[in-house]
């Protein structure tokens, strides 16, 4: 499974959809993603890549971590893995 | 000052996943102790406990709720869905702001420490969920009680070892005696049966390896158990309005310390929370039928604790029962009272004495009527409950028959 497909696939069971439900535009709010959710979602996200994400829930938006869209945490997801190789 | 009665009571413990069933095995003289089914049993050398058995989580819960709600949460919230059922309440507006819940329990989240503990240290992993911290806090079951029945009021966690769960009630009664609130959830909840909350408690080596008979002249320590009850408390007028089916009244409470030792209980500290809460309750001596013992099966505390009723009861401690039902579902810790209130509210509505099992030899220390070993019938019109815990925190409250 490539890291687009897994993000996606760890985002749909945070957000009880079908991971065919899950569309690179939407927003974590769009799929009822909330702050508890989206910190749960990056600890998945870290499990599945033996990665370390940077993301700081006190402030979110000043995290090197792109969280705007599902689009923007695949690709932030593979720069952390591909930084990792 | 108002009156409070109980309206709704739910349990889940080694004896039963409900009030009916857990009555049901007092009355029998059912024993729920048992061989402990857990993770590294062969590295304990307390093997037996009072555990809920056939559970599973995932019957009663989604996967989103089990990574928020430790056992001690789960259990809470099965017995709270009982009481709130069986009270027919439905809180909202005024109400709502007016009802609260008060819980005890000692050791909170013990599963998700000892599992989380086993990733970091056993394992090596430098990771760890991120609802750990929600999960174990002690306070998460109040809190999630408070959000499933929405209850804004007064909302808290009391632990006081053994006796958290008395102390919680009594608080409970206190609030709406005093008119701060109208409805209260109450009671206690322990998940200490894990390799971590064993391994703590043999050290002490105050536990049994094969069973918990207090009073009895060859007892050898206590049992652990695990599970919950809950009740809701109502103030009296409130109950009666709205024709709900009232349990019992709650009549006195007293709590009291020995500040003495951490651990050795002391005779005049347990004596004075009965007394007081007799003449909390505006109770005579000789009204009291029946005291729900704290009764662990340990040397210490048993003799004390009779020494205390006889001292307390003068000669009336002869003609009153006095029995321990942790023979039966082991010591429940912080939930340990919630559950023993079971025992005293059948006592009061069906006129049966729970008994004191596994009974075999009479200790001249503990020369009460300690019901041995098969439930009995008699008609009692007010009890008291005891609660003595390690740090020589005693609470104890008194119920009446309506």
């Amino acid at each position: 499974m490539d890291v687009a497909a897994k993000v996606i696939a760890i985002i749909a069971e945070q957000a009880v959809l079908d991971p065919s439900d899950v569309k690179p535009e939407n927003t974590l709010e769009d799929l009822g993603i909330d702050s508890l959710g989206l910190v749960e979602s990056i600890f998945a996200i870290e499990e599945a890549f033996d990665i370390t994400v940077p993301f700081n829930a006190n402030d979110p938006q000043a995290s090197d971590f792109d969280i705007s869209s599902v689009a923007a945490i695949i690709t932030a997801v593979e720069g952390l893995v591909a930084a990792q190789s | 000052m108002n009156r409070v009665v109980i309206t709704g009571a739910g349990t889940i413990n080694a004896l039963g996943n409900d009030v009916p069933s857990t009555l049901a095995a007092m009355r029998e003289g059912r024993c729920g102790i048992g061989p402990l089914e857990i993770r590294d049993i062969e590295r304990l050398s307390i093997q037996i406990g009072g555990q809920v058995k056939g559970y599973d989580e995932q019957a009663h819960f989604n996967r989103q709720q089990i990574a928020l709600y430790d056992r001690f949460t789960q259990f809470t919230l099965l017995a709270a869905k009982q009481a709130m059922a069986q009270s027919g309440l439905s809180l909202a507006g005024e109400l709502a702001a007016k009802a609260g819940v008060v819980l005890g329990t000692a050791g909170g989240g013990v599963n998700t420490w000892d599992e989380n503990y086993r990733t970091v240290y056993e394992e090596g992993k430098n990771r760890v969920h991120p609802f750990v911290v929600p999960k174990l806090m002690n306070n998460a079951a109040a809190s999630h009680v408070s959000m499933e029945y929405n209850l804004k009021g007064p909302a808290f966690t009391v632990a006081t070892a053994c006796a958290s769960s008395n102390h919680a009630m009594g608080l409970a009664f206190q609030m709406i005696r005093s008119g701060m609130c109208d409805v209260m959830l109450t009671g206690g909840s322990e998940a200490m049966l894990c390799f971590g909350g064993i391994k703590a408690w043999e050290g002490l080596r105050v536990m049994s390896r094969d069973a918990c008979r207090p009073f009895s002249a060859n007892r050898n320590g206590m049992v652990q158990g695990e599970g919950a009850a809950t009740f809701v408390f109502e103030e009296y007028e409130h109950a009666r309005a709205r024709g709900a089916e009232i349990l019992a009244e709650v009549v006195g409470f007293c709590m009291t310390s020995d500040a003495a030792d951490i651990v050795m209980p002391s005779a005049q500290g347990a004596e004075r929370a009965i007394t007081g809460a007799l003449a909390d309750a505006g109770l005579d001596r000789a009204d009291v039928g029946y005291i729900n013992a704290h009764g662990t099966g340990t040397a210490a505390n048993d003799k004390t604790e009779c020494a205390a009723v006889a001292h307390a009861f003068g000669h009336h401690a002869d003609r009153l029962m006095i029995s321990s039902t942790k023979s039966m579902h082991g010591h429940l810790i912080g939930g340990t009272g919630a559950v023993e209130l079971l025992a005293c509210i059948m006592a009061l509505r069906d006129g049966v004495i729970a008994p004191t099992i596994g009974y075999e030899e009479p200790d001249p220390e503990c020369a009460l009527d300690v019901v041995p070993n098969e439930a009995r019938e008699a008609k009692v019109t007010a009890v008291l409950s005891n609660a003595f815990a390690f740090g020589g925190l005693n609470a104890v409250l008194a119920l009446r028959a309506i």
